[in-house]
């Protein structure tokens, strides 16, 4: 207990002092410029050239009202169709893979199990050009099917190894018991693993949603189509059309940043599970 | 009760099908047109390693891979070494209270597409339009407010310092994670033992975020060698190609120049590189997974 309240010396004070400083000098680095974006998606072009650091002297929200009818509606849109059937897609696409590794056996499993997961080795830049040629062979090129089949199958090896390595710590008394009562094995997923696993259900989505809402290069090489690009590729593309336009450009990567940030601070915990279940960055 | 084997390869199927088609099949068929010349409209002919020999002779190959490799160094240093010591700071008992918001900060830009933050540092490194060079300028540093992403010397170093921004509270979260799984007794003994805090971090620490640690490590180093979205958007691998990097050397021959095998050769390069990465984690998830499902 002593040890506790023992008085720390002086130079120990002023290190701490140091840290703590530097602690909040970080987060300052980190907020200024997420603030400076939000702040000069109000501003008028003019303004932001003349007074970077001040607050807008008129708060334009005709600005994101503007970029949103100019474009980033149709992007958003797309992107928010593209992330929500791809996430939906990943998650019952693995479920049902990691149950088939998780619950039956048979001679190949290992074989298939290593097959999937070793998906991840592949670098989606790595085969750009092949990926572009196979989307155009089954005639999925610059269409909304093409990106969702793309972005699933990048995601079905990491999804598939976190939930099957949820589904294989889950006690199976629940599950003889419903064999005994005669339920078949797609019952015995659908009522007794999923509602069971709905944690890493959660966390395999947010991690799709996180992956494709953000993703750039496969709707750039994929479409071709103006009214199919995605946010962050639109974003992109207004650069150049909205020509010195900055400060709506800035509304518009205000608009397509807030989704995910909103998301995160709820569902923190979610995410940083996923993320440590042996994570890939992407 | 799950005996018959065909149902288990119903639930497999659609899994298998999507990674065979876009994932093996593409790599197969990447390799495949790396021997070949050929573009949208052409037929291919086939030349087989020549694409990798021009390769190899392209000056803009060798820029490339020496940025990856600036990109890969600075990230291991910002995203491994400091974002360790930032966790084990965080994580000192006199700094709980600061803990909490300086990570969930921290974190907030990994969350935002890399396309978002590499167009909100074009606009605040633009030399009339960003705070960067008026803050410099406010400062009295003047001297140092210069086209930072028109610079051949400085653009590369622009773009990979905002993947620091974004990425190093991504690691140093799940390091603190890591870290958070140390019994709390081995610090109590060694604060008995009268080791002090750059001690403890050596000896307690570091051997028992071993696994973090070298997750981080390759992720990071797979990530620089992925590096596009931020060069492509900040500078487009110029001025010249001073910032060009793998993936944008691979996006520009196949899509904007044309040449698809030479393109493809390079995807093989970066394939060469990433998955022996990969595969060293793959083996090492897939081992420690088993190893839990015994106990």
């Amino acid at each position: 207990m002593k040890l506790q309240h023992r008085r720390i010396s002086l130079s120990k004070q002023i290190l701490r002092v140091i840290i703590v400083l530097l602690l909040v000098e970080m987060m300052i680095t980190v907020i200024y410029p997420l603030l400076w974006m939000v702040l000069s998606g109000f501003k008028t072009t003019t303004e932001l050239l003349t007074s970077p650091f001040s607050l807008p002297s008129k708060w334009l929200f005709s600005n994101y009202s503007r970029i949103w009818k100019s474009g980033i509606q149709t992007y958003f849109l797309n992107s928010l169709f593209i992330t929500v059937s791809s996430s939906i897609l990943v998650a019952v696409i693995s479920a049902f893979a990691a149950f088939a590794l998780s619950r039956y056996h048979f001679k190949s499993r290992y074989f298939i199990f290593l097959y999937l997961i070793g998906g991840m080795m592949l670098a989606p830049q790595v085969s750009l050009i092949s990926n572009y040629k196979i989307l155009q062979a089954l005639k999925l090129y610059d269409t909304r099917f093409g990106l969702i089949f793309a972005y699933t199958a990048f995601r079905i090896p990491y999804t598939t190894f976190l939930m099957w390595s949820y589904f294989s710590t889950l006690p199976k008394d629940m599950e003889e018991a419903a064999t005994i009562d005669g339920c078949s094995s797609f019952q015995i997923f659908v009522k007794i693993l999923l509602p069971l696993s709905k944690p890493i259900l959660f966390t395999g989505i947010l991690l799709t949603v996180r992956y494709v809402w953000n993703d750039f290069l496969f709707s750039m090489v994929f479409t071709q189509s103006a009214e199919l690009r995605t946010i962050p590729y639109g974003l992109n593309a207004l650069k150049s059309e909205t020509g010195t336009d900055w400060s709506l450009l800035l509304a518009g990567m205000v608009l397509s940043a807030i989704p995910l940030i909103v998301l995160f601070l709820f569902t923190q915990k979610s995410f940083v599970r996923g993320l440590t279940g042996g994570a890939v960055k992407e | 009760m799950y005996h018959k084997k065909w149902v288990a390869g119903l639930y497999l199927l659609p899994a298998v099908l999507f990674v065979t088609v876009f994932i093996y099949i593409a790599i197969a068929l990447n390799g495949y047109y790396s021997l070949f010349k050929w573009n949208t409209y052409s037929d291919m002919v086939f030349v087989g390693l020549k694409n990798y020999i021009r390769l190899f002779q392209d000056s803009n190959f060798w820029i490339a891979l020496r940025n990856n490799l600036f990109f890969a160094a600075t990230s291991l240093i910002c995203q491994v070494g400091f974002a360790l010591v930032l966790a084990a700071t965080l994580e000192q008992k006199w700094l709980q209270k600061l803990s909490g918001p300086v990570r969930t900060v921290l974190f907030i830009p990994s969350m935002i597409s890399v396309s978002v933050v590499s167009l909100m540092w074009q606009l605040m490194l633009n030399p009339n339009l960003g705070f960067i060079n008026k803050f410099l300028k406010l400062i009295g540093l003047g001297t140092l407010a210069i086209d930072w992403l028109g610079n051949a010397k400085t653009a590369i170093w622009c773009v990979i310092a905002s993947s620091q921004w974004q990425y190093v509270g991504y690691t140093t979260m799940l390091f603190i994670v890591a870290i958070q799984k140390i019994p709390a007794d081995y610090y109590e003994a060694a604060q008995l033992d009268g080791a002090n805090a750059v001690q403890q971090f050596f000896h307690i620490t570091v051997p028992n975020v071993k696994e973090m640690i070298s997750l981080n490590l390759i992720t990071t180093l797979v990530g620089s060698f992925k590096a596009f979205d931020e060069v492509y958007i900040m500078t487009s691998g110029g001025p010249g190609r001073a910032s060009e990097v793998l993936g944008s050397l691979l996006y520009k021959s196949g899509f904007k120049e044309d040449a698809m095998g030479y393109a493809s050769a390079i995807g093989v390069v970066i394939f060469a590189i990433t998955a022996v990465l990969s595969i060293a984690q793959i083996r090492r998830l897939d081992i420690r997974e088993k190893r839990g499902s015994q106990g």
